[in-house]
C-alpha cells in the first residue's frame, strides 16, 4: 500500500502518464480511499491549469522602444 | 484536437508573418510581448542574471528581424525564435566564461529526494507513518474569481521567479508555453528523468505558493 508521501512523490509521473500499469493501479487504489490525496491531486491539476493560462506581457520599456525602432528601420529597408 | 490546434497555430503564424512583412508595428509589438517574458526566464537558465538574460532576448529579437526576410517557415515561428534564443544565450554564457552545461545544472537541481511538500505535513513514525498529518484544503470550494484573479497570477509568477534556474526553465516551457517533454529535453539538453524531477519540484513549489495565497485569503474572509 502506498503512503500519502509516496503519492505526492509520484503525482507528476501519474499526471504525465509515466507510471507503469502496476504503479498506476496502486496509485489509483490509494487515491480512491484517501480524500486528502484526492484534494492534493486536484490542487496540482488546478496549478498546472493556471500556469497554462498565465499570459504576461511585461517587456522592459527601454527594450520595447529599442526593438520598435529596429523594426521601423528593418521595414524601411526591406 | 491537437491536429486542429496545430492548423490554427499555422494559420495564425502565417497571418503574423504577413503582417510583419508589411511592416505592421502592432503585430511586431504583440509578438515581442507574447514571447519576451518566457524567453527571458529560459535565457536565465544559460546566463543566470536577469539583466544579462534581457540583453540576450533583445539580441535575439534583432536577429529575428535580420533573418525574417529569409525565414521560410520550415519550422514554426516559435521554434525558430527559440532556436535563435538558445544560440544567443549559449554564446553569451561562453563569453562570460560562466557557462555550466545545462545537463550538469539539471542533474544538480534534480539530486536528492525531495517530495515537493514539507515532510512536516506527514506523520514520521508509527502506524500512520507517511500519511498526511495536516489537512489538505479542497480548492473546489474556492470561488472561481479568486482562482483566476490577478493577485493569484502574481503569486504564481513570484513563485516561478524564485525557483532554481533549471526548474524555472522547465516549468516555463512545459506548463506556461505548453511544449511537449521531448522537445524541452532536447532544447535544454537535459535527460528525460531529470526533466521529470525538475517539473515535479517546480509544480510543487507553484502549488505551495497558491496554497499559501488561498490560505491567506481564507483567513481574511
Amino acid at each position: 500500500m502506498l503512503t500519502c508521501a509516496d503519492v505526492v512523490r509520484l503525482i507528476t509521473d501519474y499526471t504525465e502518464g509515466r507510471l507503469t500499469p502496476a504503479e498506476r493501479r496502486r496509485f489509483e487504489e490509494h487515491i480512491s480511499i484517501c480524500p486528502p490525496c484526492r484534494s492534493f491531486l486536484d490542487q496540482m491539476r488546478k496549478t498546472v491549469e493556471r500556469l497554462g493560462e498565465l499570459r504576461e506581457e511585461d517587456v522592459p520599456p527601454a527594450m520595447e522602444q529599442h526593438l520598435l525602432d529596429a523594426f521601423r528601420d528593418w521595414s524601411r529597408n526591406e | 484536437m491537437v491536429g486542429s490546434r496545430t492548423v490554427a497555430t499555422e494559420r495564425t503564424e502565417e497571418h503574423i508573418l504577413a503582417k510583419l512583412r508589411e511592416g505592421n508595428e502592432e503585430a511586431f509589438s504583440a509578438l515581442v510581448r507574447r514571447h519576451t517574458p518566457s524567453m527571458t526566464r529560459v535565457a536565465m537558465a544559460f546566463v543566470s542574471r536577469r539583466a544579462v538574460a534581457e540583453e540576450v532576448v533583445q539580441e535575439t529579437w534583432l536577429n529575428v528581424l535580420r533573418g525574417l526576410g529569409g525565414f521560410e517557415a520550415k519550422s514554426s515561428l516559435r521554434t525558430w525564435i527559440y532556436a535563435i534564443l538558445g544560440n544567443c544565450a549559449r554564446r553569451r554564457a561562453e563569453q562570460e566564461q560562466r557557462f555550466v552545461p545545462l545537463t550538469e545544472l539539471a542533474a544538480d537541481e534534480a539530486s536528492g529526494d525531495e517530495l515537493g511538500v514539507s515532510r512536516d505535513r506527514f506523520f514520521d513514525g508509527g502506524r500512520w507513518a507517511g500519511m498526511w498529518s495536516s489537512a489538505v484544503p479542497r480548492w473546489d470550494d474556492v470561488p472561481e474569481e479568486r482562482l483566476v484573479s490577478a493577485e493569484l497570477r502574481r503569486a504564481l509568477l513570484e513563485a516561478i521567479n524564485a525557483l532554481p534556474r533549471m526548474q524555472r526553465a522547465v516549468i516555463t516551457l512545459r506548463d506556461i508555453e505548453g511544449w511537449p517533454s521531448g522537445e524541452v529535453c532536447e532544447y535544454l539538453g537535459v535527460t528525460d528523468g531529470n526533466q521529470r524531477v525538475l517539473l515535479h519540484r517546480a509544480r510543487a513549489a507553484a502549488r505551495a505558493a497558491l496554497e499559501q495565497y488561498l490560505d491567506e485569503g481564507a483567513e481574511r474572509c
